[in-house]
């Protein structure tokens, strides 16, 4: 079937099965941020956006995106750059794998949640697994990155 | 892994009740949250999410969630928030992460009457009703007892304002997990009461008894009632027995949270 979306800012058609997760969409059209984890809607890892909410790409059908906008890491780069610095000071990115999940998930919560507490970001990010921080060094990051958004 | 040959946004009610009858492999997808788990092959997948169903309204009388609102549209609705004790969106917080309740419908969760559902238990403590496009309006708890034979569409889902406060416990081994057990309590300005336990592990019911025990002020005899009189099961999540023991735990804690004007 034919798929019309919109796709970090660039409008897209791509032929597509109807049953072919926006993981898979996305990944073939060179979007390597978004990765594979759980693959089964739980950990987090294929965080992308749609219509500016986050979703998760491996549970998605790529044939509900028609008309929508998409948004990777690829595309929120600028808004990103703070928050992978803080992350990357406080060692919060080890292996990296779920950076990218995590940062579009954060980033959604920023601004959805403009200035949140602690416990608020613990909540937002409940759906975003990390294996190798224990999440402290994630958390003393979205609190650094928070105090930077604040001082602006 | 749900396989689909076709997919189809209706641009009609009408047209996706016909598209439903033309196949038993047509099949209505909510969230599509059982993509990668589920077990099936989909002739015709149709889409609902081009009519209009994802709005949560609010009159005098009653909330309408429509049955394409998301959980997280759920969790943040402003009329939603003081009703009920925001036992609503209470209830569907814990449920996996921001991402998944952006997915998740309300659709699916109620007319799918999952056993494990957080939003099902606490619906069933209050007094809803869902709207289908064939069997027309029914009480919640006739749909989740007595479900119409022929397939249907559920539209909305429709909760009466009539000043009940709520309270909702749940208990998971981990965080957004399923739960164990879901409890859910709530007492009307009149004094009537109503008690939901869901994810024993099939789906909710209501314990008649035990409501009638809260009423009288019996708070301990409700809580064993509740776990006495109603069924449960074992899964991987937890036995029987220890999910007797949860129900009666839960029932007070609601109980208290009820008196206690913490919820």
């Amino acid at each position: 079937m034919k798929l019309n979306f919109e796709l970090n800012g660039r409008k897209l058609e791509r032929e597509i099965a109807p049953d072919e997760t926006l993981l898979h969409l996305l990944r073939a059209c060179g979007m390597h941020s978004v990765r594979g984890g759980c693959d089964t809607s739980n950990c987090g890892v294929c965080t992308v956006w749609v219509d500016d909410r986050p979703v998760l790409s491996c549970g998605y059908l790529a044939a509900r995106v028609e008309g929508r906008r998409v948004t990777t890491l690829e595309g929120a780069r600028a808004e990103a750059g703070e928050l992978m610095n803080c992350l990357a000071a406080e060692g919060a990115d080890q292996c990296g794998y779920c950076s990218p999940g995590f940062i579009m998930c954060a980033l959604a919560m920023f601004r959805e949640l403009g200035d949140p507490s602690d416990e608020e970001m613990r909540r937002y990010l409940a759906g975003n697994l990390c294996r190798c921080t224990g999440y402290e060094s994630q958390m003393r990051a979205l609190a650094k990155c928070a105090e930077g958004r604040r001082s602006k | 892994m749900i396989s689909i040959q076709e997919y189809r946004f209706a641009e009609s009610l009408d047209e996706a009740l016909q598209l439903l009858d033309a196949s038993r492999k047509n099949r209505v997808i909510g969230g599509g949250m059982w993509l990668r788990l589920g077990h099936a092959s989909v002739k015709t997948a149709i889409d609902l999410s081009r009519l209009g169903l994802d709005r949560i309204e609010a009159t005098e009388d009653e909330i309408a969630i429509g049955a394409m609102a998301t959980l997280r549209e759920v969790e943040t609705a402003p009329c939603l928030r003081e009703l009920f004790g925001g036992v609503l969106a209470e209830s569907v917080s814990p449920i996996v992460g921001v991402q998944f309740r952006n997915m998740a419908t309300v659709g699916a969760s109620v007319y799918s009457r999952y056993g494990f559902s957080d939003l099902l238990t606490a619906l069933l403590a209050l007094d809803a009703r869902v709207e289908l496009r064939r069997a027309g309006t029914m009480a919640l708890e006739d749909f989740l007892k007595n479900p119409p034979e022929k397939r249907d569409i559920l539209t909305s889902v429709r909760v009466r304002r009539d000043g009940r406060r709520a309270a909702y416990r749940t208990f998971r081994r981990s965080a957004t997990d399923f739960g164990v057990l879901n409890v859910c309590a709530s007492i009307s300005p009149e004094g009537d009461w109503r008690l939901s336990v869901g994810a024993r592990p099939a789906r909710a019911a209501r314990c008649l008894e035990a409501e009638a025990l809260l009423a009288a002020g019996d708070a301990a005899g409700a809580a064993k009632t509740a776990s006495e009189k109603l069924r449960y099961g074992s899964n991987l999540r937890g036995s029987a027995e220890y999910r007797r023991a949860l129900a009666e735990v839960l029932t007070l804690r609601c109980w208290d949270a009820l008196k206690e004007g913490k919820a």
